[in-house]
């Protein structure tokens, strides 16, 4: 493992790099993108709930190296050039929002509904309700499943390797080919993948134990 | 404390998981297969299933069948006899390797260049056949030759654990490379546009071009890559097995028919220059 490290420090790098970028961007796109389908489904408007049901149930039901494929060789075939990098991060991304889209919605519904009627018999909007009142209640609800999509985010990311997105797996396949130590050099990147998916798990049980 | 101690335990335990992972797939790849095959009367096989010419999964009857296929169909007969059965397994360029030292796979015959780094860790056979490195890139493109590639902004495409891309980085080094998993999803690639040429050899584009109308093999070859079949080192007599078969083979004409049955109706591919 350590002739591994040091031989191949530089693409090693670059992996976590490339890997912690797509992450970053891909958890706050998703979180973004998710909330606002969670709030749809639990709006009154009948067209916002369907079209927030369509998007989560065909993107959760789809595999998501299927979801990246698409962008990486359809999408450029006939719309617009996508690299492997943006292909596999837009495919995380949606990926992911309709996971967390369901994981919030739970966490609006948990909250008393005698919140939302009592916000609305105070004047309140319902968007001024939802985002002062009841989405600070939802969010610390849902903190311990939510942290673990932003776990299974990272693990998931690999799927860049698939598309030449240069992340921690595609440097793992690469060294593995050139050395052939197979064994070590997916060692390495299994603890590369520790290094930043533990601190997550730790942070979120703090998160949990400070706010819940 | 207690905290700390818990995060020992896990990782003694993760250590020790890792101990037992690097100590396995050794007992296996130690044993005599040359005997071990004979007395199972089968070869196992790794082959290509996604590349032309070379080992191509036929899904009307689910068999892969090509030039590495045949050859190694050959190989088993010259080894044990007519009744000996050889047994296919799939691989890539990337789980080849992998996959013989764990002892999934008795030899790899798998378009594999004998290259000095990978005499490393395997040992191989004789050249079976005299390949070299070529590109494949859409008709009508401006690329014509290896030089042309070598410019910042270009990006080729390659497999993991192909020599090829190896190579490629040597001839342009200032093209990008990109590495995908294997030959279907390169191909694909270089469709959508993903990279300007495709890159390895070119038996293998020939292949592609044949099944692709809309892709021509440019360049001519610009390096040279003799195939050779793979098996764990230490496993001597099996080496020698496989060497005096494919002698066997050239002798009495077999492998010429076999490279006329392949290359022979390949446009722009001249098999009388592999004939041996």
């Amino acid at each position: 493992m350590i002739t591994i490290l040091s031989d191949h420090w530089q693409e090693l790098l670059t992996g976590l790099g490339w890997t912690l970028l797509s992450s970053v961007l891909a958890l706050i796109f998703s979180l973004i993108i998710g909330s606002l389908f969670a709030i749809m489904e639990v709006t009154e408007s009948k067209v916002a709930r369907t079209i927030a049901r369509i998007y989560i149930e065909i993107f959760r039901n789809i595999p998501l190296l299927v979801i990246t494929s698409f962008f990486y060789l359809v999408i450029p075939m006939y719309v617009v050039k996508v690299n492997g990098f943006t292909a596999g991060t837009i495919g995380l991304t949606i990926y992911t929002s309709a996971f967390i889209a369901e994981t919030v919605r739970s966490g609006i519904q948990s909250v008393d509904p005698g919140q939302m009627e009592g916000a609305r018999a105070n004047g309140l909007t319902f968007w001024q309700a939802m985002s002062n009142v009841i989405l600070p209640q939802a969010f610390r609800l849902v903190i311990p499943p939510l942290g673990n999509q932003f776990v299974n985010l990272v693990k998931n990311s690999s799927v860049l390797a698939f598309v030449a997105g240069f992340d921690l797996m595609y440097q793992a396949n690469n060294i593995a080919s050139i050395t052939f130590d197979t064994i070590n050099s997916y060692m390495v990147v299994g603890v590369l993948y520790l290094i930043i998916t533990m601190p997550i798990s730790y942070y979120m049980r703090y998160l949990e134990k400070r706010l819940a | 404390m207690k905290k700390q101690f818990r995060l020992a335990t896990l990782l003694v335990a993760l250590g020790a998981l890792m101990l037992t992972l690097s100590g396995c797939g050794k007992s296996l790849s130690q044993q005599d297969v040359l005997q071990n095959d004979r007395k199972a009367n089968t070869i196992t096989w790794g082959v290509k299933a996604d590349t032309k010419l070379f080992g191509l999964m036929d899904v009307r009857d689910n068999q892969i069948k090509g030039f590495d296929v045949d050859m190694a169909k050959h190989i088993t007969r010259h080894i044990l006899g007519k009744k000996g059965k050889a047994k296919f397994i799939q691989v890539t360029s990337q789980s080849r390797i992998p996959l013989l030292k764990n002892g999934n796979i008795d030899a790899i015959i798998a378009t594999m260049t004998i290259t000095p780094q990978r005499e490393k860790v395997v040992s191989f056979s004789n050249s079976y056949f005299d390949a070299g490195q070529s590109l494949l890139v859409p008709n009508g493109s401006k690329i014509k030759n290896v030089s042309d590639l070598n410019k910042s902004g270009t990006t080729v495409l390659g497999v993991v654990g192909a020599n090829s891309v190896q190579n490629i980085k040597k001839f342009a080094p200032k093209a990008r490379v990109l590495e995908l998993q294997d030959y279907a999803q390169a191909l694909t690639s270089l469709k959508a546009g993903q990279g300007v040429a495709l890159t390895t050899d070119n038996g293998i584009l020939y292949g592609m071009a044949v099944q692709n109308p809309g892709f021509k093999v440019v360049g001519g070859t610009f390096t040279r890559e003799p195939y050779g079949v793979a098996v764990n080192k230490g496993q001597k007599p099996f080496t020698n097995e496989v060497n005096k078969a494919i002698k066997e083979m050239e002798a009495d004409g077999e492998y010429n028919q076999l490279i006329k049955k392949w290359f022979g109706n390949v446009p722009g591919f001249n098999y009388k220059e592999l004939e041996r």
